[in-house]
């Protein structure tokens, strides 16, 4: 084999500056992808309890699917590509299997990188979302029924959802109300809801409930 | 090397070696290799047997036997670049396969382990059968830079970036939980290596590669051309190796017989494909005795 000139110092500066820009634009594109997946999957997925906020989820989460083995009831899925969750993260779709809120909350303590808090008190304290009544018009208590079938199954009873007597155009109505210091979007009201698509569903916590401080874009003139 | 009339299934850079030593033999380290590689899938995908958990998880992070945790060192590493603090058992498995690594040689995870090999080595295989020959050239020192990106991006993201794409853990993690839309990503990969670029993914662009190889450039189990002085000069194991640039210092040196580029997959092809057995499986200790030989040698 021939022996190679050694590069002159130009030859290696060159070369380095070259491969360095490659490697920058490559971590700028991936970073933007990333910034892009969060944005866009962060709202649909719901998180397994004990999910750190969903930046710090992402950065100590490796996507081993230790939870998704833990889960008894086969809830918990790691997304697969161009689902709704970003690539090989753990999530579940409520309307199809809920969390069932095993006491001892055996998903958390499997994760061992911490992406899930293995240290929660229990699952009452579990912040995986919130459910929110999004269905106004088609819940069947609000057309004067009385499904209550979200309150019937949710398993903190009576107290993450209540039935509140309320009198709406005159008519008396019993209308289901989620108290979010209490849900901890197990998602089975969604699940049970008895309608084509849920009028309750669990939502990420910011999405389902917004508030926190003025609009910063202020008040319209 | 002359082609052979006719439709073989082996590989032609195999053929002498087969003539010599039979068809086994001459493919004992691939099936072991290939054994491996589909035994780790499928102890994880089948799991639970029976009821009883052999092992759960995947790649990036497992249990085995409920009793030992293992964590890819690598995506540990992007982890703690993306502002996770290392705790509990990520951090001690990430550690034990580090270990495991040192030992058996860092990119045996390449060719003993990742199913991503097996993608590219067919894609090859089918390249080589069709005579594919357009090759499009890339530096093989691409995959250290873009193993720089990927941490880069984990920093500047604060998340496990790589992790969003990595068709290697895409594959593992597609195999044992469900792969979904994944194939794309993959049959990517494949026609990279079949109708782009010889070895383009594994030899030249996979940042896990280049993050083993790392760890190869110190690890024990190393290839050694033991007995060169036998080599016929039939060009079989440069043929068969995945990068071949790794043998020729072992081969056709004067110094060490032992490969120490941490490029090398301890694959074992060479091994296998030699018709007169130039090869074997050694450990690095054998570069003190070669010290000590060479030591003797100027001292008589």
């Amino acid at each position: 084999m021939a022996v190679r000139p050694s590069p002159s110092r130009r030859d290696v500066l060159a070369d380095g500056v070259k491969a360095g820009g490659v490697a920058c634009v490559a971590a700028l594109a991936l970073a933007a992808h990333v910034e892009e997946a969060q944005q866009a999957k962060a709202a649909s997925a719901i998180r397994p309890p004990g999910a750190l906020k969903e930046p710090e989820f992402l950065a100590a989460c490796v996507r081993c699917g230790l939870c998704v083995n833990a889960c008894p009831y086969d809830t918990l899925r790691l997304a697969e590509w161009a689902e709704d969750a970003p690539l090989g993260t753990p999530y579940f779709i409520a309307r199809e299997i809920p969390c069932h809120m095993c006491p001892d909350v055996p998903c958390a303590k499997a994760c061992p990188t911490g992406a899930l808090d293995r240290n929660i008190a229990g699952i009452r304290q579990a912040d995986m979302g919130v459910a929110v009544l999004v269905g106004h018009e088609t819940c069947l208590n609000y057309k004067g029924m009385t499904c209550s079938i979200c309150h019937r199954v949710c398993p903190i009873r009576n107290e993450a959802i209540t039935l509140e007597a309320q009198v709406i155009r005159g008519r008396k109505m019993l209308i289901p109300v989620v108290h979010s210091d209490r849900c901890t979007g197990c998602g089975m009201c969604e699940k049970h809801c008895v309608i084509g698509h849920a009028a309750i569903r669990v939502l990420p916590r910011a999405l389902g409930l917004g508030g926190g401080g003025r609009n910063p874009a202020g008040r319209a003139s | 090397m002359k082609p052979r009339p006719g439709f073989r299934l082996t590989a032609e850079s195999r053929a002498l070696g087969i003539e010599a030593k039979g068809v086994l033999r001459a493919h004992k380290w691939w099936l072991l290799r290939r054994t491996t590689q589909v035994c780790v899938i499928l102890i994880f995908a089948l799991s639970p047997v029976g009821g009883y958990w052999i092992a759960r998880g995947d790649f990036a992070s497992s249990r085995i036997l409920g009793l030992v945790s293992f964590s890819d060192p690598y995506i540990f590493l992007q982890t703690l670049a993306a502002g996770a603090a290392p705790v509990g058992a990520a951090l001690t498995g990430a550690l034990l396969v580090g270990l495991l690594y040192l030992v058996v040689g860092g990119r045996a995870y390449c060719s003993w382990v990742c199913p991503v090999n097996v993608v590219t080595d067919a894609a090859h295989w089918l390249r080589e059968k069709l005579g594919v020959t357009r090759d499009r050239k890339l530096d093989r020192r691409t995959r250290l830079w873009i193993l720089l990106a990927t941490f880069l991006a984990a920093f500047g993201s604060s998340a496990v970036a790589w992790e969003f794409v990595n068709p290697v853990s895409l594959l593992q993690r597609g195999l044992i939980f469900g792969m979904g839309l994944g194939w794309a990503v993959i049959l990517a990969v494949f026609l990279l290596d079949f109708a782009i670029t010889r070895r383009g993914w594994c030899g030249h662009l996979c940042p896990v590669g280049a993050f083993y190889g790392l760890i190869g450039k110190v690890s024990l189990t190393r290839v050694s051309a033991a007995r060169r002085e036998d080599c016929t000069n039939c060009g079989a194991c440069f043929n068969v190796c995945p990068e071949p640039h790794v043998i020729t210092p072992a081969l056709k040196g004067e110094g060490t017989r032992l490969v120490l580029s941490g490029d090398c997959v301890n694959c074992g092809g060479c091994i296998d494909v030699c018709p007169v057995d130039v090869f074997e499986m050694a450990s690095r200790a054998r570069l003190l005795n070669e010290r000590r030989d060479a030591a003797q040698l100027s001292g008589s």
